[in-house]
């Protein structure tokens, strides 16, 4: 069954794959995750806050998101950017944003959403105690934030929030419908260039599987250590 | 105080009216000066006019012809420097990019017709090739009426793909038309018999064919979706300063005797990675259209001499 | 911005000849429902099958869920789409695959196997936490009662555990008709394949994207609403999903 298939090929290929592919995955999900939990921390916050209207706003961004699929979304994205730079520097003519950026923008906006739900579920699961305590100390309400509650809400949420990290290292891959160079684009452009398909998608579907299965141990071993009773 | 504001006022209009010598720059060479760089599209698998050679790096006809460009831009801005970027694009994103900036010049095997003249605009054209269909010999394809019920692929944003998608339509063919992403990805489609034929323009047809594995299981069709239509170096739309620039130096490139040596470089000679001579002469309308660059949509103003 | 807006272009005819863009793009919905529907049964069958293989006593069965769940949720969707359509044919028999690829509607039935199963390991999970929540006194009754684990399982655990995981099922189901926008790549050309085509034939980007996204959104809020509804016609009163 195997017999005219040319492993070899990934061999040779590997420096391409994993120095220009890999970097460019890993790098994406490190800045996306980094991002978009900032990102989705405020607009959890603007959700929890007592303004109807802010909340109203991030309540209809994050069903926007959640309702969207993400190849849609990346489109958009692709295609806006520039646009949108545009608008925010007031220059004459649209942008230049290239294919790492763009992707960048898109990765952020959209795991926001999600991972601002977590930090909701998070910072709801507090108890009211900590920030009646915190008021009656006298801190502000960004203090409390700053100092009490969110690094509470992020130590309780932190399998959670690295589990949704390794689904967005496996959505990295969709850039792939724009011939962005990601690792499973590269093993495409590879695969298509030497008419090696097999090799090269089961090579790739190898990768992924090994790290986002080491990467989910990981996390249930963290889950085991850091569970603490109230 | 009043004698300082003077002064001032006096230094001002001194040095607008320096500036006001240099002419008023506007569109993309504002911003080629601004930022000091200019950014070309490329292709990966539009041999032999925009692809990656074997260290990822895109080369062919049309990159040539656009390094002459920035040569020429270059010398108009008159600047000591200007930053080359690259930014690849397919089929199915070279005009959006073009048309958000992403992109100043698209280098490639783009097709200039009126349609896409809403969008974009090209310059002088650059080659000439009508849009014919590659198929496995044992396929027995003989003609586009042999198409009927099967499955055939194109590369999406083409207009190959569009011709296929209306000529289907207009001879009831029923033909089940697959989108590729690029033209490596359609080729292989047939290579693996997941389509029986690949529609595209017959110069890239011919470069896929022979850098193949097996080039003589393929024959490349003698009917045609279209008469030969030009290729054009992609720019934005209303930014005539700018094309004024471009169609100078592509209009001289293809006069001089340079010109004749890029093309026979590309299309009579060893080219990389795997050293495939494509032999293909140029054709007496290109040879005409080089001594007089012409831009025009319409492939009928494309005469032999 | 020197974008040249046209928001007419959805009553201008399509190249492929089938009517307007609107109706092209009417068409790619239609096929996204279908691949979805499909998907989902796939995905429902499948993945109580082995939720329940995982919540059973015997190691070997929980083995085999475990591995089941981990093989298809550490693999990205488009890698394990790749799988099915350009792997799968290359390694069976010439003839089984030559059959395979040229077969009609292939995209359709690799992309509705292919999310199907993708999903079935989420739906599996959560079948797997639905079990585990009931009080644990409902299996010991049942075993009281003299019913077989079939029995158990059929009459007693998994209806209640349907119904408790209704709220979570819905967002699968929301998921997977957003995963169908993935097949794209194997050429199916559902919703977001549609807006793409548009989109480059018409050179109108964003309208075509803003079609597809105000479509998807309708999609959403009437399968909520539909879920919603289903879920308060099969509450048990009394129970903590009767609310």
């Amino acid at each position: 069954m195997f017999a005219n298939f040319d492993f070899d090929v990934i061999r040779r290929s590997l420096g391409y794959l994993f120095f220009d592919g890999m970097t460019f995955t890993l790098t994406l999900t490190g800045l996306a995750a980094l991002g978009g939990l900032i990102f989705g921390t405020l607009i959890a916050l603007m959700r929890l806050s007592g303004f109807k209207l802010l909340g109203r706003i991030a309540g209809l961004y994050v069903d926007l998101m959640r309702s969207l699929p993400l190849v849609l979304v990346i489109f958009w994205f692709y295609f806006l950017v520039p646009y949108i730079g545009q608008w925010l520097t007031g220059s004459s003519r649209p942008v230049h944003v290239g294919a790492f950026t763009s992707s960048l923008v898109t990765f952020i906006m959209f795991e926001a959403a999600y991972f601002s739900e977590i930090m909701r579920a998070g910072i709801q699961s507090i108890s009211k105690g900590q920030p009646a305590a915190a008021q009656a100390l006298g801190l502000t309400y960004s203090q409390t934030m700053r100092y009490v509650v969110l690094p509470q809400a992020f130590r309780n949420m932190l399998p959670v929030l690295l589990t949704q990290t390794i689904v967005l290292f496996q959505d990295t891959s969709l850039v792939y419908v724009l011939s962005i160079p990601d690792f499973l684009g590269a093993a495409s452009k590879v695969a298509q260039r030497d008419g090696r398909l097999v090799e090269m998608y089961l090579f790739a579907a190898v990768v992924y599987f090994a790290i986002s299965f080491a990467a989910s141990f990981g996390v249930r071993r963290l889950q085991t250590r850091i569970a603490f009773v109230h | 105080m009043k004698h300082l504001r003077m002064i001032g006022l006096a230094l001002a209009a001194s040095f607008c009216a320096g500036q006001a010598n240099s002419e008023e720059l506007t569109g993309t060479l504002k911003n080629i000066k601004e930022t000091g760089a200019i950014t070309l599209g490329f292709r990966d698998s539009s041999i032999p006019f925009s692809y990656l050679d074997d260290s990822q790096k895109p080369i062919g006809f049309a990159m040539d012809i656009c390094y002459k460009i920035v040569d020429a831009v270059k010398k108009e801005l008159k600047l000591d420097k200007l930053e080359v970027k690259l930014n690849p694009v397919t089929s199915a994103t070279r005009i959006p990019l073009m048309a958000n900036g992403t992109v100043d010049l698209e280098c490639g095997s783009t097709t200039n017709n009126a349609e896409r003249q809403k969008q974009v605009w090209f310059t002088n054209t650059h080659f000439l090739t009508a849009s014919r269909f590659v198929s496995k010999k044992s396929s027995k394809i003989n003609s586009i009426d042999d198409l009927k019920g099967k499955s055939v692929v194109s590369t999406s944003g083409t207009t190959n793909i569009k011709q296929l998608t209306e000529a289907n339509a207009a001879r009831n063919l029923g033909i089940t038309i697959i989108p590729a992403k690029d033209h490596a990805e359609a080729f292989l489609m047939v290579e693996t018999d997941r389509a029986v034929a690949f529609v595209m323009d017959d110069i890239l047809l011919a470069s896929l064919v022979a850098g193949s594995k097996e080039p003589a299981a393929y024959v490349i069709s003698k009917d045609a979706f279209s008469k030969p239509e030009p290729y054009g170096i992609m720019l934005r739309k209303d930014d005539a300063a700018f094309k004024k620039v471009v169609d100078a130096a592509t209009a001289a490139l293809y006069k001089s005797p340079e010109g004749q040596k890029l093309y026979d470089k590309w299309f009579m000679q060893k080219i990389p990675p795997k050293g495939l001579n494509l032999n293909a002469p140029i054709s007496a309308e290109l040879k005409h259209e080089f001594a007089m660059p012409s831009d025009s949509p319409d492939p009928d103003s494309y005469k032999a001499m | 911005m020197n974008y040249h807006w046209n928001w007419r272009i959805f009553w201008e005819p399509a190249p492929n000849g089938t009517g307007t863009y609107l109706d092209m793009l009417l068409s790619g919905l239609l096929l996204t429902i279908e691949t979805a529907i499909c998907a989902w049964i796939i995905a429902l069958v499948f993945g109580s099958v082995i939720g329940v293989l995982r919540t059973l006593p015997s190691k070997t069965a929980s083995w085999v869920g475990f591995a089941y769940v981990e093989f298809f949720r550490n693999m990205p969707l488009l890698v394990q789409l790749f799988l099915w359509f350009f792997v799968l044919p290359e390694l069976l028999p010439h003839a089984w695959g030559l059959w395979m690829k040229q077969m009609s509607n292939a995209p359709f039935y690799t992309a509705a196997i292919g999310v199907g199963l993708f999903m079935s390991a989420r739906v599996a999970e959560q079948l797997r936490a639905g079990i585990g929540s009931l009080p644990r006194g409902q299996k010991l009754a049942a075993t009281a009662l003299g019913l077989t684990t079939a029995q158990t399982y059929r009459y007693v655990l998994l209806p209640m555990a349907f119904r408790i995981i209704m709220p979570p099922l819905t967002s699968e189901f929301l998921n997977t008709i957003k995963n169908t926008s993935v097949a794209i790549t194997i050429g199916l050309i559902e919703l977001t394949g549609e807006a793409r085509s548009m989109q480059e034939f018409s050179f109108q980007v964003f309208e075509a994207f803003t079609a597809a996204t105000v479509l998807y959104l309708l999609v959403n809020i009437i399968v909520v609403t539909a879920m919603r509804f289903l879920e308060r016609s099969l509450a048990v009163p009394g129970y903590i999903t009767g609310k």
